[in-house]
């Protein structure tokens, strides 16, 4: 047998290019949305990176982001959501209904809508936890179902506008502290503090990880990467501080991102999850809840796609009944895009965040240019087949 | 008199394995033909070559039916001479009616229009043939497994048999389900059809069959006339067993101490069909030190015994009670068996014991997170330093504990779910089939890896099909059949003989 390799722990790293060719999926993507913002910045004579379309970007995006990270938890478990975008519809009419009717203050609105959310999620995740009943079928129909109460709750007519509370979760920005106002120096700091952070725990990991002999990317790739992020993030902090500051949503989005992607690489939870996707009968086996992991999963899809519902109809000022037709497509693409597999137990959040951008800075680029919706669904679509058939292609070559 | 069918000299290879050698089989017309043999003797591989699922050509030989050479590409044209093999398997389809299964394949139709009025009045006179008084429109999923196995018959029968082939018929039946079944085979001799018998029950062999061949290793031992003398049972068994014990097995201390695992009375039946029971009265013990095998033949309820008794990972209507150290524990669920000191290490690793595309460390914590986590945050550089300690206790061959399982062989995919269960601590651990499908070098570490489980203190509990794997390890051996245990056997009295004559008397 092939006791010569039995010593090699980790082989030494054979430099950058011997790296990036057997990472080169994790990497791919995230120099596809670099290709795709150098285009798009030149094509639309420097447009897509100005302050204020940058924060476009971030308000057109956050909610697809947002139910993106609870439906690459549902997606890696083994099942799909089809009813994110009707939920978030519902969830949105009924905001309208408690502030408008009722005449609830946001922070009872909020909360009560987080748990209609997660009603429903639980609902739909009942029957395909413990009744075995494909996700597929129960969410194509719950995707009916809500569509259909947010019609009638809404009576077909759109609801608004809400005051401005309300509206300031997704159109407020956090306010300069030290009052300069332009630029707005809160932002600055906080980026700057964000971007500290992350090159101390990306530096902690990696001397850790080196302690206990654990392979690692080469220095330069390390460094390369690090400089990459931390520069991106400088330079979105210093351009959005040049409009009006940081956007609630962008702070609320920026928690949520960070939340999960400690939740599934560092949590027993998280793990669990990603087993029951990978091996389901194995993990029955090896003492795993499976059943109630599942039910949770989608519990949470529900709470997200409630938040999301609150944003974007805080966005739009008003309910409607069209609200967030084809989210789910939009949602579920992002997650495939971002590296999930199909069949479950593969993807990670930050791929997830990587193919939304992907997803949002074509969408944005393109309505710039001008073109038509028709040929941006053409585009969007081929995108979609082109990045899973990248995967496809990679995970075949590694045998 | 002219034999129906001579096999002469097959041989058939497969990448490494040669599963038949220079098999010699005969079959004269009108009589009833039994092949009996040890799994993995050939005999599946010896009919697939006559059916046509190996075509000719795959193998070397000759095959003569009905006097003339017969070279077979496909099972439709072995079935076009009147070839019909029915295997254990049953393969009906549940949802279609009888008589839609009888004619499967061979439909009653004009210019592809089904005439079911002719399908229907056939049907009826075939279902009367073989003694079944069922409408020809009943779903065949509602009929019990015997009266499927009369379907079978029947849908044979439709098709013109001449020569008749059944793969262990008795196997799922009940007792007179069995009876009424072998009564239909003496019948259909007498109608001039010829069967080949597979089987392990000894009893049915001398109660129908005129002749009986023995296969070995791939190859012919003896062929006996039944007619002439009585088939003497520890001569078909002493033929069957009787390859030599060359393998070796590593010496160990013998140091058993006190009973740790006790199980009394665990019936357990099938999960679907409600009214077979699996298991049926089963009771064993398993001591500290001490490494205890399960024989018995594929279906005997040896991994659906050691399944239930995992958390129910088996079954429905489970009763009976587990014991460790004396004190009544719960198995209701997995969680909660592998807190009472048990594991179970499948014999599928790759559907039931690995995630293939994970990584071997993660793998290996899997069954015990909560050993490396506090608060439910995983600390991963201890998992990575458990994952490490293993892979050298356990000599993975691997580059390092981040690779994929899928990548290794499966004898280092077998350390990793043996890894997995060490950690979550066992003190009795229940492997099954554990040197199933690898190589003689990565056996015999297994095996070494037993022996440092017991010398720690711990039970082990071998399920195995190998019996010269079982007589070479364990200290004492229980033996099953149907569901039940038949017997038990120290290690100084237990023999291949007499392993295969409590299954075969039972």
């Amino acid at each position: 047998m092939a006791h010569s390799t039995e010593t090699a722990v980790a082989p030494a790293p054979k430099g950058i290019g011997a790296y990036l060719g057997s990472h080169l999926r994790e990497y791919g993507m995230l120099l596809a949305l670099l290709l795709i913002m150098i285009f798009f910045q030149i094509v639309t004579g420097g447009t897509l990176l100005k302050p204020v379309n940058i924060t476009n970007l971030f308000l057109q995006n956050s909610y697809i982001i947002i139910m993106a990270l609870g439906m690459l938890l549902v997606i890696v478990a083994g099942h799909i959501d089809l009813s994110v975008g009707s939920v978030a519809a519902f969830v949105g009419a009924v905001s309208a209904v408690l502030t408008l009717n009722v005449g609830l203050p946001i922070y009872l609105v909020m909360p009560i809508c987080l748990v209609v959310g997660m009603v429903i999620g639980a609902a739909q995740g009942y029957w395909i936890a413990y009744w075995r009943i494909p996700s597929f079928i129960v969410t194509l129909a719950g995707m009916l179902v809500f569509r259909g109460l947010t019609l009638w709750l809404l009576g077909g007519q759109n609801v608004g506008p809400f005051p401005k509370s309300f509206q300031s979760l997704s159109t407020g920005f956090i306010p300069d502290l030290f009052g300069v106002g332009k630029p707005n120096v809160t932002a600055i700091a906080l980026v700057a503090a964000a971007s500290a952070a992350l090159i101390w725990q990306a530096l902690k990991a990696r001397r850790r990880n080196a302690a206990y002999g654990i392979q690692q990317e080469p220095p330069a790739m390390f460094a390369l990467r690090n400089a990459f992020v931390v520069g991106a993030l400088l330079f979105v902090g210093i351009q959005l501080a040049y409009f009006r500051g940081l956007p609630n949503v962008l702070m609320v989005m920026s928690v949520l991102i960070v939340a999960y992607a400690f939740f599934t690489e560092n949590t027993v939870v998280g793990r669990r999850i990603y087993a029951i996707g990978g091996n389901l009968k194995a993990s029955r086996l090896s003492g795993i809840n499976a059943d109630r992991l599942t039910f949770l999963t989608f519990v949470n899809m529900g709470a997200l796609a409630a938040l999301a519902g609150m944003i974007v109809t805080a966005r739009l000022n008003s309910a409607t009944p069209k609200a967030g037709v084809g989210f789910e497509l939009d949602v579920i693409a992002a997650v495939f895009i971002g590296g999930a597999s199909m069949s479950g137990g593969v993807g990670k959040i930050v791929g997830v965040v990587v193919g939304a951008f992907i997803m949002g800075v074509m969408n944005n680029g393109m309505s710039i240019m001008g073109i038509g919706i028709d040929y941006q669904q053409v585009i969007k679509g081929l995108v979609l087949l082109a990045a899973v058939i990248f995967d496809v292609y990679n995970k075949s070559k590694q045998g | 008199m002219q034999p129906l069918l001579e096999m002469r000299s097959i041989t058939k290879t497969f990448p490494g394995v040669k599963a038949l050698d220079e098999v010699n089989l005969t079959v004269m017309p009108g009589e009833i033909h039994a092949l009996v043999g040890e799994n993995g003797a050939g005999k599946s591989t010896l009919m697939k070559v006559l059916s046509g699922v190996y075509p000719a050509g795959s193998y070397e030989g000759e095959i003569h039916y009905d006097g003339k050479l017969a070279q077979f590409r496909t099972i439709r044209e072995s079935e076009s001479v009147g070839i019909i093999i029915i295997h254990q398997e049953l393969a009906l389809i549940p949802l279609l009616s009888i008589a839609e299964n009888l004619f499967l394949g061979n439909e009653r139709a004009a210019a592809g229009i089904v005439d079911w009025h002719e399908t229907f009045a056939q049907t009826e006179r075939h279902l009367a043939r073989v003694g079944l008084s069922e409408p020809p429109s009943r779903l065949v999923g509602k009929i019990g497994v015997g009266k499927q196995q009369l379907v079978e018959i029947a849908k044979a029968l439709a098709k013109d048999v001449r020569l008749l082939i059944l793969d262990e018929p008795t196997a799922a039946l009940q007792e007179n389900d069995s009876q009424k079944l072998l009564d239909l085979l003496l019948e259909l001799k007498s109608h001039g059809v010829t069967s080949i018998i597979i089987s392990h029950k000894l009893n049915e062999v001398r109660r129908v069959a005129d002749r009986v061949t023995v296969l070995r290793d791939g190859t012919t031992v003896a062929t006996m006339d039944a007619r002439s003398e009585a088939i003497s049972e520890e001569r078909i068994i002493r033929d069957m067993v009787g390859r030599d014990m060359a393998h070796r097995y590593p010496e160990r201390e013998r140091n058993i101490g006190n009973v740790i695992l006790e199980v009394k009375d665990w019936n357990v039946w099938h999960p679907e069909q409600t009214e077979r029971q699996i298991i049926k009265s089963a009771g064993f013990t398993v001591r500290a030190g001490e490494i205890v095998g399960v024989a018995g033949l594929m279906g005997s309820g040896r991994t659906e015994l050691a399944m239930s008794l995992f958390g129910r990972s088996y079954g429905r209507n489970i009763s009976g009670s587990v014991t460790m150290d004396g004190r009544p524990v719960d198995v209701s669920d997995v969680r909660r068996a592998v807190a009472a000191g048990i594991a179970y290490v499948t014999e599928d690793r790759k559907e039931l014991g690995l995630i293939l595309e994970e990584p071997i460390a993660r793998n290996i914590t899997l069954a015990n997170l909560e050993a490396i986590s506090t608060g439910g945050i995983l600390n991963k550089a201890e998992e990575s330093q458990v994952a490490e300690r293993y892979r050298q206790a356990m000599r993975i061959r691997t580059p390092g504990v981040f690779q994929k399982v899928v990548n290794l062989s499966g004898g280092n995919q077998q350390k990793v779910v043996l890894s997995k269960w060490l950690f979550a601590d066992p003190r009795v651990l229940i492997l099954d089939e554990p040197t199933r499908g690898i190589d003689v070098g990565a056996k015999f570490e297994i095996y070494n890896i037993m022996n440092e489980l017991v010398a720690q203190g711990r039970g082990v509990v071998m399920i195995s099909s190998e019996m010269p794997e079982l007589l070479g390890m364990c200290d004492r051996i229980y033996v099953m059949n149907e569901g039940r245990i038949v017997g038990e056997l120290s290690a100084a009295e237990a023999s291949q003989e007499r392993i295969m004559a409590h299954i075969l008397r039972n």
